[in-house]
């Protein structure tokens, strides 16, 4: 995919700061209000596919590669199972909220309930670069047509 | 032992991502890996027998927070999850040989694993729910690993099945919260038991049998096993037809009936006439199959009828209030030929396995006088055609004729259920018919001219077939007495139990 | 009246698996089906026995009377049963797509009566 015209790529150059922030918003007030890793992931796996849209592929790669997307996806999940094993360590019980225990913060702050915060940044990394990588491997394939007349599909991001 | 439950969980969640971030390029790390990862596991499934226990995930006790629960049912499913599956990820090791992105395959097969012993450790019913969907969607992937043309196919048929049996199972469980109020399921059964049942509650219940019905691929929700099973790689055949359809469907339908909902006697009825329905159709579709791995696979489905059968007859009689030991007889039946099948036809389907990665075909008329140049897989698929066939002294034999002797026990009741001792006599011969055309056409007979140069199979896969068979002829001694109350006996007690089984979890076991 | 529409929804989603003949359709379906049962998950924790206008969402924000809040919020259990719920369809769409990708690949077409190789 090629990119799209100057207006929209304008758009996106002035927007993709604000959207960033607003995922990373949504993912740290996750046990205070309404959202969570899981609608802070989705909202910086959108950011990155309005760039891919409007700039094309090439320069999407750019910011988020793919092998570093398939390599924080795995991270994302093991920082969580990391945290839950931590919790039998320190907590005695798996998952436990060790942090809390430890060292409560104030009510409705930002640095309360322990793990949790914790927790939702490793989803947000994980949900993040899934869905990016989903849409790249779907989007990012082109269906050629071979000399004996079947169609194949050729994945060109080395092009 | 009770501090290790959430181990089960972890170790092969673990392994999957950490093959995933490391071993891309490298081949032998990844098979390293998987291997290290499910071999821990049967070691503790061994070692959790004989015990049971409550193990609250983060202290949060019910009805609050999540609670893993081990008793006898669970510790049975356990130790054949693993066990099986530590044979599959060794039988794959030479096998996955022929398919590229190995590291995929063991990513998967850990998160099925995983999947797996979550569904039979939990205590919460949504939580039942969301380890159902991590095992099915991992199996979804692993049927079409090969991506070739039919596999495809097959693999979307599953899909498309499987997930309207999850959506009905949602269903159940957001009406049963509706209904009672907490999701935690010792909870739920102290409020079933003096609840007054509407229609919704009957609604409910019905919705499980559909949901779990299509996820075990009985009689009329069965149309996804005889394509999927043949499709994907043998291992993964064997973990489907062995393991998976047992954990996720008979399992958990099993767990929510008696210990949740309560068992009535026209739920029994129904589930007695799906089980027989099952074994007939199962083994009449089978006779004529011409494909090694759609023969076993439609034998699946008449197998799982007669676990079904001896499973409802129990439901029927408990709720009746009949004789509590005709009841114990005819759930030790199906609970025993549950494991006997886990064991036998995974080795079915290992044997066709090495049969494919020998000869590079499937259908019978192609194959035949392999005896001489595989004697290990004739040896071995001799023992287990003969286990499935219900011939003494191997381990089916002894399962089928417990289900027979419970329903002439229960025929001193109700005469009606002598035909299902004719149709469960019938259904055993005939399958002792399939199981000698397979034999005849694969192993004895004229070699063909283009299958002259094939040698025996490779160790790793030796390995696992001589293990399976070694524990085909030795499973018929769990009926002992004195192995029977270590491994059986606790089985049947949790199921006996009934609705007054959550007021133990509640208290703490 | 709002929770038997959720039924109609469930059936709609089923009617659009069982009729329609390209891939793509059948996996909306499908989507249709999931969606269906978590608008009903959602609205099972809605209060029904509080005046419509006072019924709030389940967020303290200035602790003035507990127990107030405690009966006039919405239950926040089924909001976190929905959230997970959503997350496993949206895995299942992904990967439905993903082998209808491969499925034209292989047959070169998306209609499903003519992927009939496994019979008997």
């Amino acid at each position: 995919m090629n990119g799209m015209s100057p207006i929209i790529q304008t758009v996106a150059r002035f927007a993709k700061v604000f959207i960033l922030l607003f995922g990373i918003y949504l993912t740290f007030t996750g046990h205070l209000s309404p959202g969570g890793g899981f609608a802070g992931g989705v909202v910086i796996a959108c950011l990155y596919i309005l760039l891919t849209l409007a700039y094309g592929k090439k320069s999407a790669f750019k910011y988020f590669p793919r092998k570093a997307a398939s390599g924080l996806d795995s991270v994302g999940a093991l920082i969580f199972l990391l945290v839950a094993c931590l919790g039998l360590g320190f907590g005695g019980v798996f998952f436990a909220n060790f942090l809390e225990r430890n060292y409560p913060g104030a009510s409705f702050s930002l640095l309360s309930a322990g793990t949790i915060p914790v927790n939702n940044i490793a989803i947000c990394i994980k949900v993040a670069s899934s869905l990016f990588l989903v849409f790249i491997i779907m989007a990012a394939a082109r269906v050629i047509e071979k000399k004996d007349g079947t169609r194949d599909f050729k994945q060109d991001e080395e092009e | 032992m009770i501090q290790l439950l959430p181990l089960f969980i972890a170790i092969p969640l673990g392994g999957a991502f950490i093959i995933t971030l490391t071993s891309r390029k490298r081949k032998r790390l990844a098979d390293v890996l998987g291997v290290c990862a499910m071999l821990p596991l049967p070691v503790m499934a061994l070692l959790t027998v004989g015990k049971q226990g409550v193990y609250n995930m983060g202290s949060f006790l019910p009805p609050i927070g999540i609670n893993l629960v081990l008793d006898g049912f669970s510790v049975l499913l356990l130790v054949i999850v693993n066990v099986i599956g530590f044979l599959a990820v060794l039988y794959s090791i030479s096998y996955m040989e022929q398919y590229t992105a190995k590291y995929k395959y063991y990513a998967l097969f850990l998160l099925m694993v995983g999947g797996m012993n979550g569904v039979v450790l939990t205590g919460d019913m949504f939580n039942l729910f969301v380890f159902l969907e991590v095992a099915s969607i991992a199996s979804y992937a692993l049927v079409a690993f090969g991506c070739e043309q039919e596999e495809l196919e097959a693999s979307f048929k599953y899909l498309v099945l499987g997930s309207i049996g999850s959506t009905l199972i949602l269903l159940g469980i957001a009406l049963l919260y509706g209904l009672t109020g907490n999701l935690n399921m010792a909870a739920i059964a102290a409020v079933t038991a003096n609840m007054d049942k509407t229609w919704l509650f009957s609604f409910a219940s019905v919705l499980f049998l559909a949901g779990f019905g299509i996820k075990a691929a009985l009689v009329p929700f069965h149309p996804w096993l005889p394509d999927a099973h043949p499709s994907a790689p043998a291992p993964i055949s064997a973990m489907l037809s062995g393991v998976l359809i047992k954990a996720l469907g008979i399992y958990a339908v099993t767990r929510v009936v008696f210990n949740v909902l309560g068992a009535t006697p026209q739920f029994g009825m129904i589930v007695m006439i799906m089980g027989a329905l099952s074994m007939t159709v199962g083994v009449f579709l089978a006779v004529g199959q011409w494909d090694f791995k759609r023969l076993l696979a439609y034998h699946s489905i008449s197998q799982m009828g007669y676990v079904v059968l001896g499973i409802g007859l129990g439901m029927f009689i408990i709720a009746t209030n009949g004789p509590l030991v005709v009841a114990g007889t005819a759930l030790l039946g199906g609970i025993f030929h549950l494991a006997n099948h886990a064991v036998f036809k995974s080795l079915l389907f290992l044997c066709s396995g090495s049969v494919e990665y020998e000869t590079g075909t499937r259908q019978l008329k192609e194959l035949g006088g392999l005896q001489e140049k595989m004697p290990l897989t004739r040896a071995t698929c001799t023992i287990a055609s003969l286990s499935i066939a219900g011939v003494p002294p191997f381990n089916g034999f002894w399962s089928k004729l417990i289900i027979v002797i419970a329903t002439v026990q229960a025929a001193y009741l109700y005469p009606g259920i002598l035909i299902l001792t004719a149709v469960t006599i019938l259904v055993s011969f005939v399958t002792l018919v399939s199981f000698l055309k397979v034999l005849r056409y694969v192993f004895l007979g004229d070699l063909p001219a283009v299958l002259k140069s094939i040698k025996e199979s490779p160790a790793f896969m030796g390995i696992s077939l001589v293990a399976l068979s070694v524990l085909c002829v030795c499973m018929g001694l769990l009926l002992i007495p004195g192995a029977r109350s270590i491994f059986l006996d606790p089985a049947v007690d949790v199921l006996k139990q009934g609705l007054t089984y959550g007021k133990q979890i509640l208290a703490g076991l | 009246m709002i929770l038997p529409l959720c039924f109609a929804l469930f059936v709609v989603g089923l009617y659009c698996v069982l009729t329609k003949r390209n891939v793509i359709k059948i996996v909306i379906g499908l989507t249709i089906m999931e969606y269906s049962v978590n608008l009903f998950l959602v609205l099972l924790g809605y209060k029904k026995q509080v005046i419509m206008s006072q019924v709030q969402a389940p967020i303290i924000e200035k602790i003035t009377n507990l127990d107030d809040f405690f009966m006039k919020a919405v239950d926040p259990l089924p909001q976190a049963l929905v959230l997970t719920s959503i997350v496993i369809g949206l895995g299942v769409t992904a990967l439905a797509i993903a082998i209808c990708i491969r499925l034209y690949q292989r047959y070169g077409t998306f209609d499903i009566s003519e992927m009939r190789r496994l019979k008997g």
